[in-house]
């Protein structure tokens, strides 16, 4: 019993160990063609980072942390939420302009603005989810064209209530009061986004919804097999909205520890693509909160290892987008192959493990 | 499993007219036995017919001598040459093609185009192919233009393109499964025409279907399958539809019988006029359905595959919400109630398909034993899971029901039909509910597990429960029931006394061959 659990465990950390080294190769093989210093890109990235260098690996790994469980969501419903993009930057705008309007003091105003980013990143996403539920468009579509939707819709909102700096191009919304940013946790001679204290709470709340609760065992059973969960009494279409729901929520999150840790306004120049990266590492952490956290440091920590190859070895950082490319693309093989090979493993296990009669009964019955 | 697969003497003898010849052909997938000692012998220039209930293995067979499976055990001759089949395209390189139940034509290209699609070496894609087309189509008189656009075609036409296709690409051998489900009785005629004139050019049909009395109009010669395995080959002219229904359902003597009658005159599950509209406009799909189940009764409902089986019990399930009509539980109205209502008010419910609808194939045991029951004691405490309760009583239900599995953290996949079956009777039974809908309840398991979950249904029966049976084996409906009612194109037709009913009685029920003037 508890073997079959140990054999479970080994085959889930096999697969992601296996993509690794896949896109560890394939990355050397593009290095060597092209002539690079294969060998001095990777004793720069394995090296062990400077502490400035490290605090901004946690930073980012917050920010990839909060896009991939939004993800992940979805994903143990069978919802595939591109959209988480365009969720977190029209949510992001959206609390950066309440919080900018500061009609709450202190602290008040953050939990405020917090709350009108998960409403507005779920308002979003529900559309997608409205429409997959009453319409059966699929999410995958509907949601990547609302990113661009958003995209839009947020520049058009910018320029209406936008503050402009002094002798500068960039547009943003009022910065945050001074009493509504959320300070800094000391970390290695720095300071890491006091945000990493709610991704923390997000991780672990997502973790107990999911696998504690009655409410995330109709969800996981939805995803797992639709037609099962109808015959067993759960509302499959409620399930779908409410999950797009929690999603866009999550998501709206996701731009938030940049706001109120960094940026303190909503400008044009706000980070994007974070949504994208969120997939990727909810794919690479198999929707687990801690394989989440893993895949969420590996990813911040390969693109802040890389950022002075070029001064240093004059390579381009984005080298490491192809190893993070070949490592989605290699961890969603290499589960497949480990999830069949586990099956066929356990029917042995199975079989091996009741008497020897039993195949011949099998078989004659 | 390897006992027959060698037969040396029948292989050796084969008269050399003989086109398709099966020995011993066997297929277990987890869980289930497909097939086993499947022997068939099929002679050039006859339309050989395969019939059985859904679920006997016809289409397993089929997709071996196909090659989209190999077997397990058991050999195939094709003109009395051995071969290994591990692809269709295997199989058209021997002569052999298929016409599936639901085409796979390009609505938006020619007849031409998708003719040779995929077979564009034959005879080019041009005027040799359109050569090629009129030529066969004329030859078998199906009356193909190949420049005609295939989404201006009805549903017989394209029929008569697959077939084209297969004769296209050098068929000898043609399997056709199911071909009549999707025609009107004029377009079955045509298609009947067709095949005969298949017949009359020296090629081998194999058609495969459950509808009698077609079968017996067409065919020269018929093989029935029932439980995976051939259970004889009849020449057409020498056998009426009531015997084969017979031999299709089985008719030895009931085994799961059941003893006393613990009938009470409580009422629990009443059923009025329940109406089921067709989506898509055609025959509604439940017409006009009155039943009632009392406290110890066991009501099985008979009937051909596709008469409104599934309909019923999902209406009375819940999962149909365009279904009109009272249902009544315990005096209680529950038409307008969710399925998990329904289910928390005391039904219990083993669905058809198992892996479909009655299990998580890639959750533990104990995860499925919360399945279905997620509101309820054991399984929780509070809004959350009771790991602790929902474990323990899993435990017990692999003790009870004998579920045989290394633990219950075993993945449900990994069992075999049995005893995920059992877990799922176990499941059901352990809220002690008042009414039990068991639809085929016993279908693909191995007789072990048969015979146990017959006896848990017996038992409950005793305590009081109300079932309503769904089967396709009238073995088991004769033995179990206290009541049988017939199911005919979403009415109910008859209701027989198992005590004194027949199986031939009720296979002529339930295809209407005695009652014509009734169901007309």
């Amino acid at each position: 019993m508890t073997g079959s659990r140990m054999t479970r465990i080994a085959l889930a950390l096999a697969a992601p160990a296996l993509a690794l080294v896949t896109a560890f190769l394939i990355t050397s093989l593009v290095l060597i063609l092209a002539g690079d210093d294969w060998l001095g890109v990777w004793s720069q990235i394995l090296s062990w980072p400077t502490n400035r260098t490290m605090v901004n690996i946690v930073n980012s790994a917050t920010v990839y942390y909060l896009s991939a469980v939004a993800v992940a969501i979805g994903f143990r419903m069978n919802l595939f939420n591109i959209g988480v993009d365009g969720q977190y930057r029209i949510a992001s705008f959206a609390a950066a302009w309440v919080a900018g309007e500061a009609l709450l003091p202190g602290p008040l105003n953050i939990v405020l603005a917090l709350l009108a980013g998960m409403f507005v990143g779920a308002m979003w996403a529900g559309i997608a989810g409205l429409l997959r539920v009453t319409r059966g468009v699929s999410e995958v579509i509907s949601t990547i064209m609302l990113n661009a939707i958003a995209t839009a819709v947020v520049a058009y909102l910018l320029r209406k209530v936008a503050v402009r700096e002094e002798g500068s191009n960039i547009i943003s919304t009022k910065p945050l009061p001074e009493g509504s940013r959320i300070p800094g946790i000391p970390f290695l001679g720095g300071e890491i986004y006091g945000f990493v204290v709610i991704a923390v709470i997000v991780g672990i709340a997502y973790w107990v919804l999911l696998n504690r609760s009655r409410f995330g065992f109709d969800l996981r059973a939805a995803g797992q097999s639709e037609s099962a969960a109808v015959a067993s009494g759960i509302n499959v279409k409620k399930m779908m909205l409410v999950t797009m729901l929690m999603s866009g929520a999550i998501a709206g999150l996701v731009g938030l520890p940049l706001l109120f840790g960094q940026a303190y306004a909503y400008g044009s120049t706000f980070q994007s693509g974070l949504g994208f990266a969120g997939i990727a590492i909810a794919l690479l952490g198999r929707n687990h909160p801690i394989g989440i956290a893993i895949g969420a440091l590996l990813f911040a920590w390969l693109d802040q290892q890389s950022n002075p190859l070029q001064i240093l070895l004059d390579v381009s950082p984005d080298i490491v987008k192809v190893t993070q490319g070949v490592i989605v693309l290699t961890v969603v093989i290499a589960y497949e192959v480990v999830r069949r090979y586990g099956v066929r493993l356990e029917q042995r296990h199975v079989a091996a493990a009741l008497d020897p009669q039993f195949q011949q009964k099998e078989v004659s019955a | 499993m390897s006992n027959t697969s060698t037969d040396p003497g029948a292989s050796a003898t084969g008269a050399p007219d003989v086109a398709v010849r099966l020995r011993g052909i066997g297929k277990t997938f987890p869980g289930v036995v497909a097939n086993h000692d499947v022997d068939i012998d099929v002679r050039r220039g006859t339309i050989h017919a395969i019939v059985g209930e859904n679920g006997a293995g016809k289409s397993t067979l089929m997709k071996i001598l196909y090659g989209v499976q190999k077997p397990d055990s058991g050999t195939i001759e094709l003109d009395g040459q051995p071969v290994v089949l591990s692809s269709p395209s295997d199989a058209i390189g021997h002569g052999v093609g298929m016409v599936f139940q639901h085409f796979m034509l390009a609505d938006n290209l020619t007849v031409l185009e998708n003719v040779v699609l995929g077979a564009e070496k034959l005879h080019g894609i041009g005027d040799g192919a359109r050569t090629k087309i009129r030529e066969i189509s004329a030859a078998y008189g199906l009356g193909i233009e190949p420049d005609d656009l295939v989404a201006d075609l009805g549903v017989g036409a394209r029929q008569r393109i697959e077939i084209l296709k297969v004769l296209y690409r050098g068929a000898r051998i043609i399997i056709l499964d199911e071909p009549t489900a999707v025609l009107v009785p004029q377009e079955v005629d045509e298609l009947f025409d067709n095949l005969r004139e298949l017949k009359a050019e020296g090629l081998a049909v194999i058609f495969i279907s459950h509808k009698l009395d077609e079968v017996l109009s067409v065919a020269d010669e018929v093989t029935v399958i029932r439980r995976g395995a051939t259970v004889s080959t009849v020449p057409a002219d020498s056998v009426t539809s009531r015997q084969l229904a017979e031999l299709m359902v089985g008719s030895e003597l009931p085994s799961p019988s059941t003893e006393l009658s613990t009938v009470t005159d409580v009422e629990v599950l009443e059923v009025v006029d329940l109406h089921l509209p067709d989506a898509r406009g055609g025959r509604p799909l439940l017409d006009g359905i009155s039943l009632r189940i009392h406290r110890g009764e066991i009501l099985g409902i008979a009937g051909v595959e596709g008469n409104g089986q599934a309909e019923l019990v999902e209406a009375i399930m819940g999962m149909r919400p365009d279904a009109t009509g009272r249902i009544e539980l315990n005096d209680g109205d529950i038409a307008g109630w969710s399925t998990r209502e329904r289910r928390e008010a005391g039904i219990g419910y083993i669905p058809e398909d198992r892996h479909r609808q009655g299990l998580l194939l890639d959750a533990p045991l104990w995860e499925n034993r919360v399945l279905g029951h997620q509101t309820r004691e054991p399984n929780i405490a509070g809004p959350f899971i009771d790991r602790r309760g929902a474990r323990d009583d899993t435990e017990r239900i692999v003790r009870e029901y004998d579920v045989r599995s290394p633990g219950i953290d075993t993945l449900a996949r990994a069992l075999s039909g049995g005893n995920q079956q059992k877990l799922i009777v176990g499941r059901e039974m352990s809220s002690e509910p008042s009414l039990l809908i068991a639809a085929h309840p016993t279908r693909g398991v191995d007789v072990g597990a048969q015979a146990a979950i017959w006896d848990h249904i017996k038992r409950a029966r005793r305590d009081g429960l109300a079932v309503l049976l769904i089967s396709a084996d009238l073995d088991e409906l004769i033995g179990l029931s206290d009541t049988i009612a017939v199911l005919l194109r979403g009415r109910l037709v008859g209701t027989f006394d198992p005590g004194d009913v027949t199986p031939q009685q009720l296979g002529s029920a339930m295809t209407g061959a005695t009652d014509e003037e009734e169901t007309a």
